[in-house]
């Protein structure tokens, strides 16, 4: 049979496959709050990603400026808002900084218990929410079961569940409630078993490997050049933590306990030992997947999944140590406080990397200048790299294994 | 410090106006025209090796009340704030480059400042978030656009002297 040229047949074969261009978000489900995303595609592959960031962004800086360092505590909250204490922990230290004001030793040790408790809470989202990225639900109900009763620890101590405003700048609000160090024992107790429980859904499961190993992978230097930071850094295998490298006034609040940076040994391989028989028997850790290739999706994952069982070591000397120290709490500043003519700034290790605040003071009461550095940021500006070239399914778990938070990014 | 200050002074000479070793966070002060020098310089050097910017800031420093411009303690100009850390060799640094807050003083034209997109990729949307919200423009980045505020804002919130509009697309501001 022969065709024409006129033949519709022949017009269909025709068809050229243009570039298209593809709006992502900034309402869809997959990418962690308000961050818009315009693809464009060649078929299944992405040529180029192209972040719109800006839809959150509620002019924290600006504020700053008309409020005195105590009153900017709870605008802290709302930038990385599932770590709270994390951000409020930053603040404070760096206005103490400016103020050259020293705690006394318990309100060190209550600030160590609620800032890696906030780092398990905000990880487990991390963990759960990656989970549903990727296509499966369980995983999400899991982690939010244990971290809903971290809400509740902090909901006792505080009051508030999510934005807390409980470290302010001169210590906390107020002491721990009585009983509470045992309620937090007995949670940290309840709470390890389940982390195998984490693995077996997730970090060994056939089909997230084949999600997330090998995909993304980021090297060393570019995250360095990208200035990222966090579990995203050291998913690269760079071993550097500032809760060991960062600010004297910083590294001295973890003095005196044990833990280790999670990396990858670049020798062995291997990830440092989760000791496990603090663990019971019959913890498992999961071996690395032969197709994961360090820097990519799953070893981000992975060094988040480690950190939360580094920051229960963390918690639990730091409640023996909380309960024996001498002091109080720590008195926050007066709300007026006169803050010195000069500047600071201080970076933390935040769960998502390193939180830095900038603050600038000529002398009055309130800052001249307040500058909030998000690690979300910096690690966001990566993904138009790393989604080069891949297909447009891996889009979600790239930004995903970024573990961005918007509040953080938009300020 | 100081052996890095004698090292920066004896490169670039006069290109380094102010060291400032008595405050919280020791600072150096370079002009805009050897800023990509001296940031190429300390990225590169194998015994500094500041390989990652942290942050990028600008400062305004200007008071609109004029009984306080006239004891405050400085002129009006506008200050970039660069803090660098090096992974390798865990220290810090922070740079300072100072200019005037309109070029030339013809209000509206942006003062300009060398981009360091080259080096450290961070500064990429560090910078495009500075001349978002401040109003600085970094001469030979790459795409300088808006960040955080949409794309046709007027103004740069995060001066002084910045006057929050009326309306924006029809929505009320004040």
């Amino acid at each position: 049979m022969s065709t024409k040229v006129d033949d519709p047949r022949v017009i269909e074969f025709d068809v050229r496959t243009d570039e298209m261009l593809i709006n992502m978000g900034p309402q869809h489900p997959s990418t962690h709050g308000v961050l818009r995303l315009i693809l464009r595609t060649d078929g299944e592959i992405v040529s180029e990603v192209e972040p719109h960031l800006g839809y959150l962004h509620r002019c924290a800086e600006k504020i700053g400026e008309n409020l005195t360092p105590r009153q900017w505590v709870p605008y802290t909250d709302r930038m990385d808002y599932l770590a709270g204490m994390n951000m409020n922990l930053g603040w404070a230290l760096v206005v103490e900084k400016l103020l050259e004001h020293d705690l006394p030793e318990k309100a060190r040790h209550l600030r160590v218990i609620i800032s890696e408790m906030g780092r398990i809470a905000s990880h487990l989202v991390g963990m759960g929410a990656y989970g549903l990225d990727l296509g499966t639900f369980s995983p999400f109900l899991y982690a939010f079961r244990e971290r809903e009763k971290i809400l509740d620890l902090f909901e006792k101590a505080c009051g508030a569940r999510l934005t807390y405003s409980y470290l302010t700048p001169g210590g906390a609000t107020g002491d721990l409630p009585p009983g509470w160090v045992d309620e937090c024992r007995d949670f940290l107790a309840q709470f390890k078993p389940c982390i195998p429980e984490f693995h077996e859904l997730l970090t060994n499961n056939q089909i997230f490997i084949g999600r997330t190993a090998g995909i993304g992978v980021m090297s060393a230097a570019t995250a360095i050049n990208y200035g990222c930071t966090g579990p995203v850094l050291r998913g690269s295998g760079v071993p550097y933590d500032l809760r060991f490298n960062g600010e004297e006034r910083y590294t001295e609040m973890y003095e005196g306990y044990q833990f280790d940076v999670i990396v990858q040994d670049p020798e062995t391989g291997k990830y440092p030992d989760p000791h496990l028989e603090e663990f019971g028997d019959d913890l498992d850790y999961p071996e690395i997947p032969k197709e994961a290739i360090l820097g990519d999706c799953w070893h981000r994952f992975y060094v988040r999944m480690l950190e939360v069982v580094q920051a229960i070591r963390l918690v639990e000397q730091a409640l023996d140590k909380y309960e024996s120290a001498s002091g109080d709490w720590g008195q926050p500043i007066k709300l007026t406080q006169k803050l010195p003519k000069g500047e600071a700034y201080l970076e933390t290790e935040a769960p998502r990397g390193q939180m830095g605040f900038y603050l600038v003071s000529t002398g009055d009461s309130i800052p001249w200048r307040v500058r909030a550095r998000s690690s979300c940021f910096c690690n966001l500006s990566v993904t138009s790299e790393l989604c080069r070239g891949t297909l447009l399914a891996d889009v979600p778990a790239i930004v995903g294994s970024l573990d961005v938070v918007m509040g953080e990014i938009d300020r | 410090m100081s052996d890095l200050v004698s090292q920066l002074k004896e490169r670039f000479g006069d290109g380094i106006v102010d060291v400032n070793a008595e405050t919280i966070d020791d600072w150096i002060e370079v002009t805009p025209d050897v800023l990509l020098d001296v940031c190429e310089f300390l990225a590169g050097d194998s015994a500094i090796k500041l390989d990652m910017l942290n942050c990028i800031t600008a400062v305004d420093y200007l008071h609109t009340d004029p009984k306080k411009a006239a004891k405050a303690d400085f002129d009006p100009h506008m200050q970039v704030v660069y803090h660098l850390s090096s992974i390798e060799h865990k220290h810090t640094l922070v740079l300072k480059v100072k200019v005037d807050r309109w070029k030339n003083g013809e209000e509206g034209s942006l003062p300009e400042v060398p981009s360091v997109a080259g080096i450290w990729r961070t500064a990429d949307w560090h910078e495009r978030e500075v001349y978002d919200l401040s109003g600085v423009l970094f001469t030979g980045h790459p795409n300088m656009k808006r960040i955080l505020c949409p794309d046709d804002w007027v103004g740069y919130p995060l001066r002084k002297d910045y006057e929050m509009p009326l309306e924006y697309h029809g929505i009320r501001g004040r």
